[in-house]
């Protein structure tokens, strides 16, 4: 007797409800209009991969233009410079816009996140589908731009090369602020949901660490995005009427738009990096079968994060000319960021310890996110103490940093947890062998890539270069080979997963045991999540109901 | 911006789960009782207040650093300003603010035709504001006093660059970066007067546009002591376009 | 351990880039360190812990004490390794005060360099070993980045703005910089040779005035002719606040058509404008000035090169 627990008995082996949410209701118009949070969420999902695998052969394309310092490929030059400057652009804007901000919240998040609390729909379901229609819109607008030239300004916009370059700079920075509404609307819901729909019973401290750290990024996203937005429209003025804020030679400060841009893009780093962390806690808790070892702790790490996230922004400016104090100020408070930080790895580690731990595919991929995102934050240290930054600032070694923080943090979480809803989403399993396979290929293509492009950065090699010293070309090329594994685990993983949608639905109600409330209804939901109103009686996480049962 | 918080009605899905719930038309079906709704709601307008004020906010942080770096140029720019029409609008904004209370006291209490009057009076109001706006902005394109590459006021001789563009020994060998007309400081104080007048008056005519509709909701007699969120929310929407006023004001029109 | 130093940084160029290897290498240790802590018990953990049927496991809520401890401890930690990040970048920001300057002038895709006297050079950089540099940089049109990988130094250049780097190199040789802030097409191709001689090479490099003038004589490029070389010049050192180009009078006889005319002097001889005359009218002014100006002009003697002289009177010349 496996079967779980926290709240409604009844469970056990219930036969598979008829209707579900995906055959409620049929027809293009039943998708197009829906209010649904998990139908809206299935249609993110679909979004944001197909956003992950344009960006995803950008990067293939710019490290194959660096295997050689030639950049020749049977004969023919692959890019030339301004190419080469307009494709990493496009990896760049792409990645961090269209994909990893609204990849776990808005796609996962909005599956889960009300199933978790034992509600009906997030609080605005309106807003909801309002959100999406504003990411298809930017997503729309940034092909757009893709389409009339594309832009080589690099995802940050920096001035004053962003406002004198040619380029669809004003369509492409447009694009971005319409994402940027999309994720505020998105993250209000969140928050208003989080606070007044939980199910009765279900306390603060009794959310899942999933809504603790989805909540902590919706804070971001209320708070720090419309500082972009108004950021890029100052940009666009800037382009349009010359208003004299950011360009020198009309009487602008470039420096000011650097303070601007990343008093927003700081903590999006965070919009990006607590959503995977939230993952990461339901995913350990689940598969050791042991409660959250210091839940508290790791709640309060997370709003923390969201909080301190706001006040560090300056950390990415110690060798652009802000004043000196001002960066010693900023160094010192990036490193309160290592202390939630190291608090979230030692708490998962401690829930491992003498857990019963099955290693299925999400748990695979939440162990590589532990050693990923360790190696990611640690070397965080390095660009955080003053001193050694001047050196390893915008070099390879902070390609390599943020890589590891953003893909073998965040994606790694992301495809974990895919995977672990995949069966509360579709109602299908999919073939365990091959996703044991495809984590070993993400891992060892992400550490061919990555882990080389830190020595690379130490020995001097800029970034956002075409060319290179003849001297880098080994590491290059071994990067390069790299991605094509990272490259092919990731199609193998999209191959299995997309082969299970073609078999007749498999998955029981709760195949990992979990203990959170979207685990108590059918696989998949029902169009109201549940049967009956879910009442919420014990804390998140407690096993000891199972073992008992035993 | 009322869809951001206010859903009108249950939504299709809801139909079976209808009659679970008590009968007010309003009520959506993922909400347990009338007065979570309402508190929801409440909760999402007042984060969409904040997303306003950081919106704002990054304006008024742009215009503190560039007052910094201009400060005899944007004294000077201040007195183009015409104060008494400044002043008229801070009077009627905070008229309109006022019958906007009347007007969701008045349906709290159900009744129909003071909502009618006070909403009514409150648009009028929005749109003495923008009258006068109007003539405002007029003035400012006449004597050529418009934001960064425009700006033209043919009175004050074009102000250098106070920028060098290098080192004058290096710089030689090509032309100077800076050699279109250089108009910084005036200009740049016209491109924040523009843009922040501007987005606040974007949000006034976003208020005439709301309110209408509450305006139409009213006569047909929607609001009453049972149900009144749209306007209580577009009442706070409201209050917070007054509040930016009220620090614009000061910072255009008084502080020399 | 020096080995894997060398594996992981360029060759150092100063003392103050030994010192952030130092950091770097210590930074590593600890950071190898903390990394095991976490790698070690995951894989452990995952291994001694697996599924069994049938295992029970205990209801651990929490441990106040564990939990402080690797909460505070980490946090000790970091106030150490800022204060460490502290004393070595302190170093960076602060230049001696009697550091030679030299001017930096960054612009899309090249540098330009100009020393203490006068001299200039581009993509070439020359400084002497063993004393403190001090660089000034600005930039002509967007941000650039002046990054010296074997002084593990860079800073951004700004447009409209001055910003300041400094180091002492003293190993001698050759020294890659490159542009570290994207700055568009050629942004990769940003990059020159620094070259670390002895003070008796660097006084011989700057007895010529640097090497761009070399591009003015070569007749490689017809936009940079000798007379090119001379308005560069004109411009820079001064003639031009006294001279003028298009007959006006100034301060000093203008130059338009100056070449090879009788002028009288204010002793009523005549003299004619000629290469000697006016290679002497620069190095000693007073002794023939030209009637109804006075004499004012200072002495060049010193501040022009041979090649800059030889430029002016091209430029001259080129004046009908």
């Amino acid at each position: 007797m496996d079967h779980a627990i926290a709240v409604t008995p009844q469970v056990g082996s219930r036969p598979r409800p008829k209707k579900n949410y995906l055959n409620e209701t049929k027809g293009f118009r039943s998708w197009a209009l829906t209010l649904d949070h998990k139908r809206i969420g299935v249609m993110y999902l679909v979004g944001v991969l197909f956003a992950f695998l344009l960006g995803g052969i950008f990067a293939l394309l710019v490290r194959l233009t660096l295997l050689t310092p030639s950049h020749m490929l049977f004969g023919k030059v692959l890019l030339t410079a301004e190419q080469y400057n307009r494709v990493f652009t496009l990896h760049g804007a792409i990645m961090v816009f269209l994909f990893i901000i609204p990849a776990i919240p808005a796609s996962l998040g909005n599956f889960v996140l009300p199933l978790m609390l034992g509600a009906k729909d997030v609080a605005f379901p309106r807003l909801n589908l309002c959100s999406f229609y504003l990411w298809v819109t930017g997503a729309l607008m940034a092909i757009a731009a893709m389409v009339f030239g594309a832009v080589d300004t690099g995802w940050t916009f920096y001035t004053p090369y962003s406002t004198t370059t040619d380029g669809p700079v004003t369509l492409m920075t447009g694009a971005v602020f319409v994402l940027g509404f999309s994720s505020i609307f998105t993250g209000l819901n969140f928050i208003a949901t989080t606070h007044k729909l939980r199910a009765p019973g279900m306390g603060w401290f009794d959310l899942p660490l999933f809504i603790w750290g989805i909540y902590s990024t919706a804070i971001i996203q209320v708070l720090a995005t419309p500082v972009l937005g108004i950021t890029l429209v100052l940009l666009m003025l800037e382009r349009s009427f010359g208003i004299g804020i950011f360009d020198p030679r009309i009487g602008g400060d470039p420096v000011l738009f650097q303070h601007f841009f990343w008093f927003y893009s700081h903590p999006a780093v965070y919009i990006m990096i607590l959503p995977g962390m939230a993952i990461i806690s339901e995913l350990i808790p689940t598969f050791s079968q042991k409660t959250m070892f210091g839940y508290r702790a790791m709640a309060y790490a997370s709003v923390s994060l969201a909080l301190v996230s706001f006040i560090v922004w300056g950390h990415h400016m110690f060798v652009a000319g802000q004043s000196q104090l001002a960066t010693v100020v900023f160094s010192a408070l990036t490193f309160l960021v290592a202390i939630p930080s190291g608090v979230k790895l030692y708490n998962w580690l401690g829930t491992m310890y003498k857990g019963n731990i099955k290693l299925d595919t999400p748990m695979l991929y939440a162990i590589s996110f532990l050693i990923l995102f360790a190696i990611g934050g640690l070397t965080g240290i390095f660009l955080g103490t003053l001193a050694t930054d001047v050196h390893l600032t915008d070099t390879y070694f902070v390609v390599a940093h943020f890589h590891f923080v953003m893909v073998g943090g965040t994606v790694t979480a992301f495809i974990g947890g895919l995977h672990y809803w995949w069966p509360k989403m579709t109602g299908r399993m999919y073939s365990e062998a091959w996703g044991r396979v495809g984590c070993a290929l993400w891992n060892i293509g992400f550490n061919m890539t990555f882990l080389t492009q830190f020595f690379l950065g130490s020995k001097g090699m800029p970034r956002r270069y075409y060319n290179y010293l003849d001297q880098f070309q080994p590491l290059h090329a071994f990067s390069t080979v790299g991605s094509w594994v990272l490259g092919l685990g990731l199609f193998i993983t999209a191959a299995y997963l997309l082969a299970s949608l073609r078999k007749p639905m498999d998955a029981p109600d709760n195949p990992w045991n979990g203990t959170t409330l979207e685990w108590q209804t059918s696989s998949p939901p029902i169009a109201h999540n549940f049967e009956d109103q879910p009442v919420l009686e014990r804390e998140p996480y407690d096993y000891r109901p199972v073992l008992a049962a035993r | 911006m009322s869809t951001t918080s206010v859903d009108l009605q249950s939504h299709g899905q809801a139909a079976g789960h209808a009659a679970a719930h008590h009968d007010d038309p309003h009520h959506q079906h993922h909400f347990t009782t009338m007065e979570q709704q309402f508190d929801t709601s409440k909760i999402g307008m007042w984060l969409f207040l904040a997303t306003e004020v950081l919106l704002f906010g990054g304006l008024f942080v742009g215009f503190g650093m560039m007052q910094a770096r201009y400060p005899q140029e944007f004294v000077e720019a201040h007195t183009h300003l015409v104060r008494w029409q400044g002043s008229l609008n801070t009077v009627v904004l905070l008229i309109s603010s006022f019958t906007m209370v009347l007007a969701v006291t008045a349906a709290k209490k159900s009744q129909k035709s003071k909502q009618v009057l006070f909403l009514s009076l409150t648009i009028v109001c929005a749109v003495i504001f923008l009258i006068v706006k109007y003539f405002e902005y007029a003035h400012k394109w006449e004597e050529g006093w418009l934001p960064g590459k425009y700006y033209s006021y043919k009175a004050d001789p074009i102000p250098a660059c106070t920028i060098t563009p290098g080192p004058p020994t290096a710089a030689a060998t090509t032309p100077a970066p800076n050699a279109q007309p250089c108009t910084n400081g005036y200009s740049t104080f016209f491109s924040f007067y523009f843009m922040m007048t501007g987005l606040h008056g974007i949000h006034i005519l976003a208020g005439i546009g709301v309110l209408t509709w509450l305006l139409i909701r009213a006569r047909r007699g929607e609001f009453s002591a049972s149900y009144y969120t749209p306007v209580d929310l577009v009442g706070l929407y409201w209050h917070l376009v007054d509040l930016i006023w009220i620090y614009l004001f000061p910072l255009y029109y008084l502080i020399q | 351990m020096q080995w894997l130093t060398r594996l992981m940084m360029p060759p150092a160029g100063s003392e103050f880039a030994k010192e952030i290897d130092s950091m770097y290498m210590g930074l590593f240790w600890l950071c190898s360190f903390l990394f095991l802590t976490i790698a070690i018990p995951a894989v452990y953990f995952a291994w001694r812990y697996r599924y069994k049927p049938g295992r029970v496991t205990p209801h651990d809520t929490h441990n106040t004490a564990v939990e402080i401890t690797w909460t505070v401890l980490p946090l000790l930690l970091c106030v150490g390794i800022f204060f460490w990040g502290l004393k070595g970048w302190i170093q960076y920001a602060v230049a001696p005060g009697d550091a030679m300057e030299v001017q930096i002038t960054a612009l899309q895709w090249q540098w330009r360099f100009e020393y203490p006297d006068g001299s200039r050079t581009i993509n070439d950089l020359h400084v002497p070993v063993n004393r403190p540099v001090k660089f000034i940089m600005t930039s002509e049109d967007v941000i650039h980045d002046f990054f010296v990988p074997d002084m593990r130094v860079k800073h951004d250049i700004i447009p409209g703005r001055y910003t300041e780097v400094w180091f002492t190199p003293t190993v001698l040789g050759k020294h890659n910089f490159t542009c570290a802030e994207y700055c568009g097409k050629d942004h990769s191709g940003m990059k020159g040779m620094m070259t670390v001689e002895s003070d008796a090479d660097f006084a011989k490099f700057l007895e010529t005035g640097g090497t761009e003038w070399e591009d003015y004589f070569n007749g490689k490029d017809p936009k940079k002719t000798p007379a090119d070389w001379g308005k560069v010049q004109y411009e820079t050192k001064g003639c031009n606040s006294c001279h003028t180009l298009d007959g006006s009078k100034s301060k000093g006889p203008s130059w338009k058509g100056i070449w090879m005319k009788m002028e009288t002097l204010n002793n009523g001889s005549k003299v004619l404008v000629d290469e000697a005359y006016l290679r002497e009218s620069m190095m000693s002014p007073q002794a023939k000035v030209v009637n109804g100006f006075e004499p004012i002009m200072p002495s060049f003697q010193g501040l022009l090169k041979d090649n800059q002289i030889k430029g002016l009177i091209a430029f001259i010349q080129s004046l009908q």
